[in-house]
């Protein structure tokens, strides 16, 4: 196994603001690797930097081998990028986005055909090849760009938020396409996400907060971070049932939400003495294998939801709307 | 029908090069507006409205209070009609307005659009710099010539070479103009600034271009504010190639500096040179990164 990321020591600052703040991480070639972490934490950032549209301000990073500050150029040819926002031409059809990418990254015309027809069968577009972009639904949309983002065989594939906004359905579509794109290419996928289930498709995690990596493993070992099971219960008087909690089993429980989540290597059996000891009425209660959301909000303090939208999020919804409006 | 060769070699980029060099960047750049332009042929009719507005109604009523005659004072050759006098403004107005707009869809697709498939692409941004300002430029150029088919109505005769001589001389305006809305595009982040390009530049620079009245006689702060603004040397020209070929005296219409008339060849230099620095510092602004 060869690293085709390398990231020392990175620092990112806006100002004051340190948006990535310190982080190293190797990923393999062919590996599968998830960023996890809320809005703002640093994950677009991070990706950015990887791709060359932005500069670091501290630490190094090499990607396919290539320092990302030395030779930006080099580095933009070996890799692909899906980004968060379209960046399909929604006049062109779905051919021409094809054959403009194609040739931007110069690759010889008769092979950019024959690459095109493969790839708009991979991802089941063959037949919309020749319409215009702006008819398509927003999961087509996204398989186009991934179509597009390993066109030119790119080493890796970066894919920020590849299935944000995206239904549930679709978003499994998507993972389907991008799993058998990996088989045939060997192309190592390195995405954000703040989807906890699509983590779970990852070979490799690193959870980031606030700039930093919290934890870095496979979604399993990050699971088994949480001592067994997870029983969540819901209660009017959050804080008086943590404290019951805490004296009679000997437990600090997590609140997040207005729900308390207990940790226990066997769920199953302290689940009815739970119930039966604690004095307060409970309102529901469920037990569950811990889930990457469970590990986020142990190692975080916060629940990965909790986020505000940005400036640039509003400006997003806004263009949806007007978009969505126009066509 | 899927090839296993490309597949056993996916670690290879099979990437020579950067597409064609500088040159075919740019080509792309340029190919891909052009298209788009094409494709959107109901707004390149529904754009012509406000020229026709202008030239019909505009040109029409300040002629009639005028009282006819604008410029019939020349003893035996024939006057110039107001309408007659905008026509060569309203084609510049055409290249302006769709210069400027044009080069201001660059903020919305760099943050939500293809812009951002190119700025991550491994070619030289000045090539993004250098083709989207001569795809715009083409774009405000046919949106400018197109107007040349209401030549019979106004009363102008285009001879072939008067033609060939315009269009050489709404691309040297449209290429500035573009040049200039590339580089304005190319530091704004947001959307809001467009109101103020609109407000302070766009129509600033219309009224003061010499399209709507000449530039002679005029209070002397009006004076320098015209002989400052650079599309005022991309429209003069064209107005007397237009105009003068067909025998009206638009002479004395003639921008000058210190009592001294231009030479055409004097405005075209003006003109390209204000695009080259404006596309300079475009291709600067690009190809720096955060």
């Amino acid at each position: 196994m060869a690293a085709v990321i390398e990231i020392q020591k990175l620092v990112k600052k806006y100002g004051d603001i340190e948006a990535v703040r310190g982080i190293d991480l190797v990923v393999e070639q062919g590996e599968v690797f998830g960023f996890l972490g809320p809005n703002g934490a640093g994950k677009t950032t991070t990706i950015s930097i990887l791709c060359t549209l932005l500069r670091p301000t501290g630490g190094a990073a090499q990607v396919a081998g290539i320092d990302v500050a030395r030779d930006p150029a080099a580095v933009r040819s070996r890799i692909g990028l899906v980004f968060q926002d379209p960046s399909l031409d929604d006049q062109l059809t779905a051919r021409e986005n094809l054959d403009l990418h194609g040739r931007i990254y110069g690759v010889p015309s008769a092979l950019r055909r024959q690459r095109i027809d493969e790839l708009l069968e991979v991802v089941e577009l063959k037949d919309r090849a020749s319409s215009l972009v702006r008819t398509f639904s927003g999961g087509m949309k996204r398989r186009l760009e991934i179509a597009r983002g390993v066109l030119h065989h790119p080493q890796i594939l970066f894919l920020d938020e590849p299935t944000l906004g995206l239904d549930p359905q679709t978003r499994k579509h998507i993972w389907d396409y991008l799993n058998e794109l990996r088989r045939r290419e060997g192309v190592t996928l390195f995405m954000t996400t703040h989807y906890m289930d699509e983590a779970e498709f990852c070979d490799r995690i690193a959870i980031i907060d606030q700039g930093r990596i919290v934890a870095l493993g496979t979604p399993t070992e990050l699971k088994g971070k949480i001592g067994g099971d997870v029983i969540t219960l819901q209660v009017s008087d959050v804080p008086a049932a943590a404290r019951e909690v805490e004296q009679r089993f000997g437990i600090a429980p997590l609140s997040a939400n207005g729900t308390l989540r207990i940790e226990v290597p066997d769920g199953a059996s302290f689940l009815p003495r739970l119930v039966r000891e604690l004095p307060m009425r409970i309102d529901s209660v469920s037990l569950s294998r811990p889930s990457l959301d469970d590990v986020f909000l142990k190692l975080t303090g916060h629940a990965i939801r909790a986020e505000g939208a940005s400036d640039k999020d509003m400006l997003r919804n806004m263009g949806r709307m007007w978009r969505g409006g126009r066509r | 029908m899927t090839t296993a060769a490309p597949r056993a070699a996916g670690i290879v980029t099979p990437v020579r090069g950067i597409g064609g060099g500088l040159l075919g960047a740019i080509y792309i750049v340029w190919w891909r507006d052009i298209i788009r332009y094409w494709r959107d042929r109901a707004r390149v009719g529904a754009s012509l409205a406000q020229p026709l507005l202008y030239l019909v109604i505009f040109g029409t009523g300040l002629a009639s209070s005028l009282g006819g005659g604008f410029g019939a004072t020349t003893a035996g050759g024939a006057g110039v009609s107001y309408t007659q006098f905008i026509y060569p403004g309203v084609i510049s107005m055409s290249v302006l307005f769709t210069a400027i707009f044009g080069a201001m869809s660059i903020v919305w697709d760099r943050e939500f659009g293809f812009m951002r498939e190119l700025l991550v692409a491994p070619i030289d941004r000045a090539a993004i710099a250098i083709g989207k300002t001569l795809g715009g430029a083409t774009q405000a150029m046919i949106q400018g010539l197109i107007l040349l088919v209401l030549a019979p109505f106004v009363g102008v005769t285009l001879a072939p070479a008067v033609i060939a001589q315009v269009v050489v001389l709404t691309f040297v305006l449209a290429f500035g103009l573009s040049a200039m809305g590339v580089a304005l595009a190319s530091f704004m982040r947001s959307m809001q600034g467009f109101q103020v390009v609109m407000n302070f530049l766009m129509m600033p620079m219309f009224f003061l271009s010499g399209a709507l009245f000449p530039l002679v006689g005029l209070p002397g702060w009006m004076t320098v504010l015209t002989r400052l603004n650079p599309a005022s040397y991309g429209i003069d020209p064209i107005r007397r190639v237009l105009l003068g070929s067909s025998g009206f005296p638009v002479d004395r219409f003639a921008i000058t500096i210190f009592d001294q008339t231009l030479p055409i060849a004097v405005e075209i230099v003006v003109v390209l040179g204000f695009g080259a620095v404006m596309l300079g510092i475009a291709v600067r602004a690009f190809q720096r990164r955060d």
